[in-house]
């Protein structure tokens, strides 16, 4: 966990740290028991290849978890994530480095809260945008 | 459309705005853990109960994605999905209350609409979902949108 991070500390177009994740068919195997989705296109490659799919792929959700990782890394444990986006544009597979980005878009205060607005997203090891999506949180003043 | 021949029937749209019945959730501090373990998410607001106890939260709290793991009630309107391969379009959040060990969170969900489109995967169903998570203080927690897309695979 990176320090507390303050409303004063951040402006429009500053970066989200980025959080390398390194996905492998282990991790899929472990978030199919977390999670309780157990659809073999996440762990059975003759499965996911004959439904027409490259490999097997890592879970929607599990992509929604490392954006959400990667905002409440940011805001630490006195920031608030409001609301959370995630479209699943393109197929990620195990074994291969994913980056979850972002960047401020907005920032303002609203009924006494601090909030930003960012563009996140989910970017390959040669830079393809797979997952793009939007967050929304409020982060506290500097004491 | 393109597509001349829909595959959207009138059991699809029946079964719009229709609410599965309630199923409670009994959240576990076990199941926080192994979900935060699974994700690869070392934040001691998962795990580590001193740390915890001295946030805002006051205690362990759930990862937000967590809530994928809650079951969920039948849908009550069946319809036939003519394809039989799925993915999983995107997701949602709108965040209000935290989820804690020992909360019971009451899930429903109802299909919010169904529609077609031609892509990658050919001729796809999308099905967007609205689900609803609350919690034994009849607070909502969480609501959430997610878009299914079924699709026919590729004959072998």
């Amino acid at each position: 966990m990176a320090n507390q991070t303050y409303f004063e500390d951040i402006e429009e177009g500053s970066e989200v740290p980025t959080l390398r994740k390194d996905p492998t068919t282990q991790q899929l195997v472990k978030y199919a028991g977390a999670s309780g989705d157990y659809y073999q296109i996440h762990y059975d490659k003759a499965y996911a290849l004959n439904n027409g799919l490259p490999d097997v792929i890592l879970h929607g959700a599990l992509k929604n978890a490392f954006l959400g990782q990667l905002m409440t890394d940011f805001i630490g444990l006195d920031g608030t994530l409001k609301k959370l986006n995630v479209q699943y544009r393109a197929m990620d597979v195990p074994g291969t480095p994913v980056f979850a980005k972002g960047v401020v878009k907005k920032k303002y205060i609203e009924k006494d809260e601090n909030i930003l607005e960012c563009d996140i997203w989910l970017e390959t090891h040669d830079g393809k945008t797979t997952t793009p999506g939007s967050a929304v949180v409020s982060l506290p003043n500097k004491p | 459309m393109s597509n001349s021949k829909s595959v959207i029937t009138q059991s699809m749209r029946d079964a719009i705005g229709v609410e599965s019945d309630p199923v409670i959730n009994e959240i576990e501090k076990g199941a926080i853990v192994k979900f935060a373990q699974a994700i690869g998410d070392t934040n001691p607001i998962y795990n580590n109960e001193e740390i915890a106890r001295n946030t805002k939260y006051g205690g362990l709290i759930a990862p937000p994605t967590f809530l994928r793991s809650m079951k969920v009630g039948a849908p009550k309107a069946e319809f036939k999905n003519p394809y039989t391969a799925n993915v999983d379009g995107g997701s949602e959040w709108e965040y209000f209350e935290p989820i804690r060990p020992g909360d019971l969170i009451s899930v429903t969900t109802y299909i919010a609409d169904i529609h077609e489109r031609n892509g990658r995967l050919g001729n796809m169903l999308i099905t967007v979902r609205e689900t609803k998570y609350t919690n034994q203080f009849d607070k909502i927690v969480a609501l959430q949108r997610t878009t299914g897309i079924a699709y026919d695979p590729p004959s072998k």
